[in-house]
């Protein structure tokens, strides 16, 4: 009885609204882990038509069924929408979708961020889309080389919908790694210990520390890209001290660590499903989370192998070899891991199960042909062949795909509530991998017969034809296995009958709550003692509904849920989440538009939006601060915690942290820019350089000094001197830009402006968190509630100051040297 | 020469230089080795399945197998392709022969240090049986230099000039390619090399042939 009436009340706190919009203001996670999913699912299915045009374009010899212009459109849109709008995304939407239900908590970190960056996605997607339907898509290969994919390779906008648009849709991947971060790091069951944690957790968190370093190079590539297109700023023009190969280094700095960031949550499902299978625990858990660890941390030091055939020195290409091997180490110690379970244990061959095994054996062939390119003279003569094509789609298919059909299959119980109809399963299963076999295996041995990639037909007499041809009848096959997966899901969606709970035995908390879940995920949450919490206490999911966890109690009207201390799981502070919104997607509308005026060279739109989306963003923070503290409020099991209004380390602090540590890597990225203009770029040093004067100089240590020391005084007297500090830091900035008025000139100059504009940007940033604190102390808030905001505002404005001084002294200083 | 069969113009594992043969020859060991590796994998995870459900030795599992095992392998391959990866290097040597190449879109010029006032378009003429270093540049977007029966690839680059070394056993024809998509023409952007035997190349630069 007690358990219907926290159901109840539970579920009028936290429902979305109903009806059609309920989609637009939903910032639940499972609805948008499950928009997500949707909305990558429709790309996956838009790729692989494309990919379906590829082959029957390539099934014969001098094949007249695509030009060379709309050929080039084609397979540039099926590598973008695969790698930008299918994985990625299908990786956020299961975390968004999974983690808090894995994890003890009610939902993510920042629920409006979440449809924040949902709706980026779906913006910035359908962008890619409208180009592809007008005939205008990118069609300079999925990573855009310049000078091919610039205004002198592609003089039309083509170029301008892959830099505008995917970097929209990068704000979606940027604001799920900060989430899903905080989300790991703080918010999870009371007693979950970092030692007790899923081990998927463990996987996505790694993944998302990737994702937040990863991405910033390719952000500031386009955006380098897009000012050399739109303002002939010559980053990449060798005459004006530009170089083609930045652009390339900065693509794989984020496009290597890609793979990795595609594949670890793969191996994240795997790590989670095969015990299960297997009905055993994992085998050595601190070795995997060692192995994920180390995988992230080396796939930052591989990029090379994506360009041994740029002409880098031999001593560098050693190197880069030696660490592109060295990554097949904790790759072997995962495998040899999950074959220890399946030994272990006592395997069942059920529908998920069988995926896996069809991922070992696609994953091990696309590792091994991995580690052949990886040895430099085998790449000099595969490289950009169909070998490689080959290699790739074993190791993204295999890696990812599989998995994840793995994972669709084991969690769809979950999803739907519903017990699957497998006999469309197995059949699906069959199509997909001969299909896939049949498709990819044999054009190794076209790659090794010369068959470029990206070449829009074929002459034949090069023992090319067999080969292509089976190739092209056996992806249809897959195809239609894919088509049967998708019936399959529907009408498991639809049609099926009631299942159990817990379907599988699963171990984990996801299956300690009645499925398809309710918005408000447990309705207490559970004190968590063992790391297989469902194994350790069969009991547990009672005792959830019985409100014998924390939280159970709804008084007080309003969506709560628990952070704990990072390490231990101690619990720490309530806190209490935003209700239903259309705000996220507004303003991701009003992004969308700065996105389109760039795009459409409509640049009056460009401002224009830019204030919209600052307003937007101050309304955001403004209802988000709160007004007065609560003292601490009882959660249950006689324990009583503040909320986070009043501790100096909310979620919006450890946010903070975390997309700062994102802008450092774009920052990072942008010095290394600079160092490789200087040492390897032909063309300079330029022929001239801006000079700082002492005044300069003198207005830039004060502006600093003010910044710095205003945001510790405690007191919004001190932000306020903090405001004009960051305004002195802008005001030298301005004058940098003075003594280098024409940024068309050299690279250089080029560059200048991005780096001095990168700091007067962060200047204004700063500026406005002040003046967010300042106006908190006109407005009276309490200074119970003080801290925390204020110690958000510093820490940006710490930053603003360093990287202006960095930026400002980078530019400056080879004129002070001279 | 001629009468070479058709499919093996462009093939990789039908060398006809010494860059390409050592190449060749390490395809057949990747591929031997990888075959080996494949089979053991998959003979471990039958095994894994059939065992009767108990505990394993997880020190074996994650040390010996996924520690030693590849740490071993790679440290053989990875010193097996840096000897090869020498031995094709540019090495300054006294019969070594310089040629240009300039890549635009869509063709190849090619010019002679040994015969400075020749320039010939799409078709690289090499002495056969000598080192030959092409410096390769580009005046437009990248592009790669590849004759996949000689040596492996090197790109072109705006603003920079690498060089490969290529030579050719026998004198023949040899089909090379712009290996690196540079756009609407890409499928075209082909070439030729022709290695002559030294009455030939000799008389080639001399302006006696065209």
């Amino acid at each position: 009885m007690s358990s219907l009436k926290r159901h109840r009340a539970l579920s009028r706190i936290w429902a979305s609204d109903p009806g059609w919009k309920g989609w637009f203001t939903t910032v639940n996670h499972t609805d948008l882990g499950r928009m997500f999913l949707t909305v990558a699912v429709f790309f996956f299915v838009v790729g692989g038509v494309l990919a379906m045009l590829i082959r029957a374009q390539l099934a014969t010899p001098r094949s007249a069924f695509l030009g060379p212009e709309h050929y080039n459109q084609v397979f540039t849109m099926h590598g973008t929408i695969m790698m930008f709008l299918f994985a990625i995304p299908v990786f956020e939407g299961f975390a968004v979708y999974l983690l808090p239900k894995l994890l003890g908590s009610r939902d993510l970190a920042f629920p409006r961020l979440t449809a924040y960056g949902f709706w980026c996605y779906v913006f910035g997607g359908s962008m890619m889309i409208f180009s592809l339907l007008w005939g205008i898509a990118p069609d300079s290969g999925w990573f855009m080389y310049p000078p091919l994919s610039s205004t002198l390779g592609a003089p039309g906008i083509n170029s301008d919908f892959w830099l505008i648009g995917i970097t929209f849709v990068e704000i979606s991947a940027i604001a799920a790694a900060v989430e899903i971060t905080v989300t790991v790091l703080r918010y999870r069951a009371p007693g979950m210990s970092l030692s007790k944690m899923p081990i998927f957790a463990w996987y996505a968190l790694v993944t998302a520390v990737m994702i937040l370093t990863g991405f910033p190079p390719l952000i500031l590539g386009s955006i380098l890209l897009e000012l050399e297109r739109a303002f002939d700023m010559p980053f990449f023009q060798a005459a004006a001290g530009g170089d083609a190969l930045l652009w390339q280094h900065l693509f794989w700095l984020f496009g290597h660590p890609e793979v990795y960031i595609i594949f670890l949550p793969a191996a994240g499902a795997i790590s989670t499903i095969l015990p299960v299978m297997a009905r055993t625990g994992l085998l050595g858990y601190g070795w995997i989370v060692a192995a994920a660890v180390a995988l992230g941390v080396l796939s930052f030091g591989l990029w090379v192998h994506h360009m041994f055939t740029t002409g880098i020195p031999h001593l560098g290409l050693a190197f880069f070899s030696a660490a592109s091997t060295l990554v097949a180490v904790p790759t072997a110690v995962q495998l040899f891991i999950w074959i220890g379970t399946l030994a272990k244990g006592a395997p069942r061959l059920h529908l998920p199960m069988l995926w896996l095994l069809a991922f070992f054996a696609t994953f091990v062939i696309g590792g091994l042909t991995g580690v052949m390119v990886a040895i430099v003279p085998f790449d000099w003569q595969v490289h950009d062949t169909y070998f490689i094509v080959a290699h790739l789609h074993y190791v993204l298919i295999g890696g990812f795909v599989f998995p994840m059909l793995a994972a669709l299959y084991y969690w769809l119980p979950h999803f739907t509530g519903r017990k699957t109809y497998f006999n469309l399963g197995p059949t699906a299963f069959w199509l997909v991998v001969i299909g896939f076999h049949g498709t990819f295996l044999l054009l190794h041995w076209a790659g090794l017969l010369g068959m470029r990639r990206r070449i829009d037909s074929f002459e034949p007499g090069q023992g090319w034809e067999a080969i292509n041809l089976i190739a092209s009848v056996s992806s249809f096959v897959m195809a239609i296995g894919f088509a049967l997966i998708a019936i399959d899901v529907i009408v498991s969606v639809l049609a099926s009958v009631r299942g159990s709970r817990d379907p599988w035995g699963g171990s984990t908390l996801d299956w300690a709550m009645p499925t398809p879940p309710a918005a408000y995920n447990f309705a207490s949450l559970p004190e968590v003692s063992a790391r297989d919490p469902l194994w350790a206490d069969p009991d547990l999911p009672a005792k959830i509904a019985r409100g014998e966890g924390y939280l159970g109690d709804w008084a007080r009207d309003r969506r709560e849920t628990l952070t704990v201390e990072v390490t231990t799981g101690a619990p720490r502070y309530v806190v209490v989440f935003p209700a239903n919104t259309g705000f996220p997607m507004a303003m991701s509308a009003v992004t969308g538009l700065f996105f389109l005026g760039l795009l459409t060279k409509a640049y009056w739109l460009v401002p224009l939006a830019l204030i919209g989306v600052v307003a937007m963003a101050l309304y955001w923070v403004w209802g988000l601060l709160p007004r007065r503290g609560e003292g601490a409020v009882p959660v249950g099991r006689g324990l009583s915690l503040v909320t986070a209004a009043e501790v100096a380390d909310p979620p919006g602090w450890w946010g903070s942290l975390f997309l700062l540590l994102a802008n450092g890597t774009f920052f990072g990225s942008l010095l290394f820019g600079y160092s490789f203009y200087w040492t390897i770029a032909p063309n300079w040093p330029p022929p001239a350089y801006a000079e700082l004067s002492l005044v300069g100089w003198a207005l830039l240590a004060l502006g600093v000094v003010l910044a710095l020391l205003g945001t510790r005084g405690g007191a919004g007297a001190g932000h306020a001197l903090a405001v004009l500090g960051t305004l002195a830091i802008a005001a030298v900035g301005a004058r940098v830009l003075w003594l280098v008025p024409d940024p068309t000139v050299h690279a250089y100059d080029a560059t200048v402006w991005v780096l001095v504009g990168y700091g007067i940007l962060h200047q204004g940033i700063a500026a406005l968190m002040n003046g967010v604190i300042v106006a908190r102390g006109i407005a009276g808030h309490g200074a119970e509630t003080w801290q925390g905001p204020a110690r958000i505002a510093r820490l940006w404005t710490d930053y603003g100051g360093i990287t202006a001084v960095l930026a400002y002294g980078a530019a400056v200083l080879p004129g002070a040297l001279s | 020469m001629a009468l070479q069969g058709c499919e093996e113009t462009l093939s990789v594992v039908h060398p006809a230089g010494p860059a390409a043969s050592a190449i060749a020859s390490l395809w057949r060991v990747l591929l031997i080795g990888a075959t080996l590796i494949f089979g053991f994998v998959a003979g471990l995870i039958a095994w894994g399945w059939r065992r009767p459900p108990g505990a394993v030795n997880e020190r074996g599992f994650v040390i010996g197998l996924g520690f030693v095992f590849p740490v071993v392998v790679l440290l053989a391959l990875l010193a097996y392709g840096l000897v090869i990866g020498e031995r094709l290097l540019p090495r300054a040597a006294p019969e070594v022969v310089r040629v240009a190449a300039e890549g635009r879109q869509w063709a190849w010029r090619f010019s002679y240090e040994d015969a400075p006032e020749r320039e010939t378009e799409n078709l690289l003429h090499i002495p056969a049986g000598r080192p030959v270093d092409v410096a390769i540049t580009s005046v437009d977007v990248i592009h790669s230099f590849w004759v996949p029966r000689l040596a492996g690839k090197l790109d072109a680059v705006p603003g920079h000039v690498n060089t490969l070394r290529i030579e050719a056993y026998e004198p023949g024809r040899f089909a090379g390619l712009g290996a690196e998509f540079n756009g609407r023409g890409y499928r075209a952007h082909r070439f030729e090399v022709v290695a002559h035997e030294e009455a030939a190349w000799q008389a080639f630069l001399r302006g006696e042939t065209p």
